[in-house]
């Protein structure tokens, strides 16, 4: 579906994120390289507290002020990092746009649907990236809402929170962004409706080739939506493939072990294997493979040396000092 | 509805970070506690670091500035009043007045609030309705005026001035352990000892109590600085402790009228007061900052 | 938005019925005002007369319900002291009061609420240290001593604002700055505080990475967010200026309600006492309940 050839969209290298004080920092991101094509769609999977959100929004740098940020974000040649915060305004929502976890929390309780999305639509005009022909009505309808002219005029808390996260979608793509971060975009909704919303990412892509970072602990969604996977783990990037590669031939312990903890349905038996151990502080890694605690397979190595890239194949590489030998 | 946030734990927080950071250690806390110390050995200790006694007359100083100015002397490092009394002494007698009636008082009135407020989350129901009601009743006025009203019924003194602190305070305990309890009930540990059979009351005491003694405490450590304020108020005002008893408000109300030609009158007892309000606030807020970040209190 | 605010309107009418039998009961405790009324040389009769017409004589339930009967139809009894219904003498005094509680609460508002917003957008900063320590002193500097502090400075010293009395508009000047800068202190931190709190909210967050301009969020969004607990708080804030306004009216001679109140109580005048203190609830129970009110028009999560 992406193109290959043409120079990547975004860049991300180097990348880390640390909070806490200077002498004992916790990285929450901790060196993280990777690339995104135009139209291309990137799942990120990994527990919750492995910093999938710090990458989020180290990307579009709405990183709290407490947050030491490193490294370089590239998008479309530009160093977003080294961007004044007024430039950085500029691209937001009309260039790289972003929609959060939580649909309920993240509209306005106190205004309407429409004086939100009237607001987003005036800055997009305003800087050109759009005209008068979108109108508040047709980009709801973009997004499949039903009765648009009624939920104009509605509050957020007379909005289901499948409705709000479609408002807060077309709101992100009210200007047709080049990259488009959804941090979670289902987490909170009710499973019937996820796959509603997942398709409406695809469907943006589609349309418009927009690049999509998708982020959930959904891996069965990102199997179906994503062309492309990177696991993280403690701030690292620890394993990176095509979809279908690293999900037929996961390379790293974790990959394995999250993949193992997606429900498994036997007959009418359901089982589900959570991978034990805990996300290990951040503050205290220890030496080595930061996984190395919690894994089945670790040997002395992973306890004493940070383990290298090992390129596994086309576009498949892996952070692991076992990933060449077969499981 | 929208919680209102509290006044100044999460902004004060991030200030109090860069002070920690800077040194290793948080100072102002530190440097309030210590002053908060002062105040309180001065109570206890009184008469024994007072140079005189709080009422003893000296007619050869009447009126004498603070030693620096001209006319002072180091024998009463901050002048006098007009009647020749050590403005130190006094300042030192004031301390063990105001911090007396404001440590009894908080301290009833924190036993009284928190045992009913105890009973009202506890049994929950018509009896929390009703103590819930008075609770409302007590907190229906502006302190000072409900103050006031008690004076009046009651009279002045250092006695009275308690009880009527006492009336004023013991609502606010009521309040804050009622809604801690009916909170900390539906944790699973509380429930659990219920299903085992352990009566409510000693659930209440075993469990809960300990669960809210932090917000408690730094209740009570806030309303002393209240609790100052309040009674130099009324003894400002003619309605609080009474002469010869010594009060830094009390104090202020006497040097006024000689305000425009002895300011050590008025500027000492204020400042002594803004101190030791201050000093009580800081350590409360530094208390509910480190016991509360997110600020329920 | 009806039951909510029929659940408010009952609530505050059993506060005040509570409130009613506690001042009661204060004004029994203060035990039998036949000798402060009598003249020394009223005869046993006399006394009497005065306890029958009083209803003294009767038992305390029923000497409640005509207490209740009389102040419900705006009755509390003749001052003491100015031989004048007292419910007359608090009205009177009630303007100087709310002029005074009103103009400086307008104050603290101009003041405390662009401080709290600057403060909160400049979070750790040189800046919001300053403007915490001007909170912190405004909290703990009881007004009755930067009254005179005022007064020393800028009546004494300098002699540019009159020290007492009531009437031009340079007689309010020490007043309203004495308690405005103790109220100022309170709606800095509260709109500190809860302006933080909403420029952490979700929608905040994701209003930024729409890139919208940073002015729409504060002072559109953020604001409006944080102006509700202010709101509320405004109201509980109004009783305190009203308490602050007891003392500060004393230091400046202001004659208001405070001043009325505290020399009632020094003269054990107290039907003016009575009258004072209930009329006070009433009004701060008003104030807190249009607030509520107000509140249910700003936020359409209530009134739906
Ligand atoms: N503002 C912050 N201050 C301190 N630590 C933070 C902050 N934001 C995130 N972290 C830390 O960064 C780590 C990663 O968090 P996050 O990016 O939210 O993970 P995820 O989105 O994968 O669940 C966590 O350990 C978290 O504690
Ligand atoms: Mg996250």
């Amino acid at each position: 579906m992406h193109r290959e050839t043409s120079p990547p969209i975004l860049t991300v290298k180097d990348l880390t994120v640390a909070f806490g004080p200077m002498e004992r920092p916790a990285r929450a991101v901790a060196g993280l390289n990777l690339t995104l094509q135009p139209g291309e769609i990137l799942g990120i999977a990994g527990e919750s507290g492995s910093g999938k959100s710090t990458l989020c929004n180290a990307i579009i740098r709405t990183l709290p002020r407490s947050a030491r940020v490193g490294g370089e974000v590239r998008y479309d040649g530009r160093q977003l990092l080294a961007l004044s915060e007024r430039e950085m305004r500029g691209l937001r929502g009309s260039e790289i746009s972003m929609v959060l976890q939580n649909p309920m929390t993240s509209l306005d309780p106190l205004f309407t649907i429409g004086n939100q999305v009237d607001e987003v639509l005036r800055e997009r005009r305003r800087q050109g990236q759009s005209n008068d022909q979108v109108t508040a009505i047709g980009l709801l309808r973009r997004v499949h809402l039903t009765a648009p002219e009624l939920r104009l005029r509605q509050y957020p808390h007379q909005l289901s929170g499948g409705m709000r996260q479609r408002v807060l979608t077309a709101m992100a793509t009210a200007a047709t962004p080049r990259l488009l971060i959804a941090d979670e975009p289902t987490t909170a909704l009710d499973a019937s409706i996820q796959d509603e919303i997942l398709l409406l990412f695809r469907e943006i892509r589609d349309r418009a080739g927009t690049a999509i970072i998708i982020v959930t602990h959904d891996l069965s969604a990102i199997r179906r939506l994503s062309d492309r996977i990177i696991v993280m783990y403690a701030g690292r990037l620890v394993e990176e493939g095509p979809t279908a590669t690293v999900f037929s031939a996961p390379r790293h312990p974790y990959t394995r072990a999250l993949l193992d903890s997606l429900p498994q349905v036997e007959g009418d038996t359901v089982t589900l294997k959570a991978i034990p151990g805990q996300v290990p502080n951040l503050a205290e890694l220890p030496h080595g493979c930061a996984f190395a605690d919690r894994c089945p397979v670790a040997i002395a190595r992973c306890r004493t040396e940070d383990p290298t890239e090992m390129q596994l194949g086309l576009r498949h590489r892996a952070f692991c000092w076992l990933a060449d030998t077969a499981s | 509805m929208t919680r209102v946030a509290a006044l100044n734990a999460s902004s004060w927080w991030s200030l109090r970070l860069r002070w920690r950071r800077r040194t290793g250690r948080p100072r102002l806390p530190v440097l309030s506690m210590a002053l908060c110390i002062l105040l309180i050995f001065a109570a206890v200790a009184g008469g024994a670091i007072a140079p005189f006694a709080p009422d003893e007359p000296d007619f050869t100083a009447i009126l004498a500035p603070p030693f620096w100015m001209e006319g002072g002397s180091t024998m009463h490092l901050l002048g006098t009043d007009q009647l020749g009394r050590d403005m130190l002494s006094r300042l030192i007698g004031g301390a063990r007045v105001s911090l007396l009636t404001a440590g009894a008082a908080v301290l009833v009135a924190g036993t009284i609030g928190v045992a009913l407020g105890l009973i009202a989350g506890y049994l929950g129901g018509l009896v929390e309705a009703a103590i819930m009601r008075v609770v409302d009743a007590f907190l229906a006025l502006p302190f000072i005026l409900m103050a006031l009203a008690f004076v009046s019924a009651l009279g002045t003194g250092i006695g009275n001035i308690i009880l009527v602190m006492i009336l004023t305070n013991w609502a606010r305990y009521a309040r804050l352990v009622r809604s801690e309890v009916v909170s900390i009930k539906k944790r699973d540990f509380v429930l659990l000892a219920r299903v085992a059979g352990v009566r409510p009351m000693a659930i209440a005491l075993r469990h809960v109590l300990p669960n809210a003694m932090t917000s408690i405490l730094v209740l009570a450590v806030l309303d002393i600085g209240r609790a100052i304020i309040l009674e130099s108020s009324l003894s400002f005002l003619g309605l609080g402790i009474q002469p010869p008893d010594v009060s830094w408000g009390l104090a202020l109300a006497e040097g006024r009228t000689y305000m425009s030609v002895a300011w050590w009158l008025t500027v000492w007892p204020g400042v002594a007061i803004v101190l030791g309000v201050m000093s009580f606030n800081l350590v409360g807020d530094w208390l509910r900052a480190s016991f509360d970040p997110r600020g329920v209190l | 938005m009806g039951p909510f605010i029929l659940k408010r309107i009952g609530q505050t009418l059993i506060t005040l019925l509570l409130l009613t039998i506690l001042i009661f009961t204060l004004a029994r405790l203060t035990g039998d005002p036949t000798p402060l009324v009598m003249p020394s040389e009223a005869t046993d009769a006399d006394r009497t007369f005065f306890r029958e017409q009083y209803g003294l004589d009767r038992p305390l339930h029923e000497q409640y319900l005509v207490f209740l009967r009389n102040i419900l139809s705006g009755d509390f009894g003749v001052s003491f002291r100015y031989r004048e219904p007292a419910m007359n003498l608090v009205l009177a005094a009630i303007g100087p009061t709310l002029q005074l509680a009103g103009l400086s609460m307008l104050l603290a508002i101009i003041i405390g609420v662009p401080l709290g917003i600057a403060a909160a957008l400049r979070q750790g900063s040189w800046f919001a240290a300053i403007v915490r320590g001007y909170a912190g002193l405004g909290q703990a500097m009881p007004s009755f001593w930067v009254g005179l502090m005022l007064i020393m400075l800028l009546s004494i010293t300098l002699p540019i604002f009159p020290s007492s009395g009531y009437g031009g508009v340079a007689n309010f000047v020490l007043p309203c700055v004495t308690l405005a800068f103790f109220a100022s202190a309170s709606v800095t931190l509260l709109t500190w505080a809860n302006m933080t709190e909403a420029m952490r909210s979700d929608f905040v967050q994701m209003e930024r990475v729409l890139g919208i301009p940073n002015r729409l969020i504060v002072l559109k969004h953020a604001l409006r967010n944080a102006s509700l607990p202010i709101v509320t708080y405004l109201g509980l804030q109004f009783g305190l200026l009203l308490g602050g306004a007891v003392v500060t009216e004393r230091v400046f001679a202001w004659p208001g309600v405070g001043q009325l109140v505290v020399e009632a109580i020094l003269n054990r005048d107290f039907p003016v006492v009575q009258a004072s203190v209930l009329l006070t609830a009433v009004l701060f129970m008003t104030v807190n309940l249009c607030v509520d009110l107000l509140y249910a028009v700003l936020d359409p999560r209530v009134s739906a």
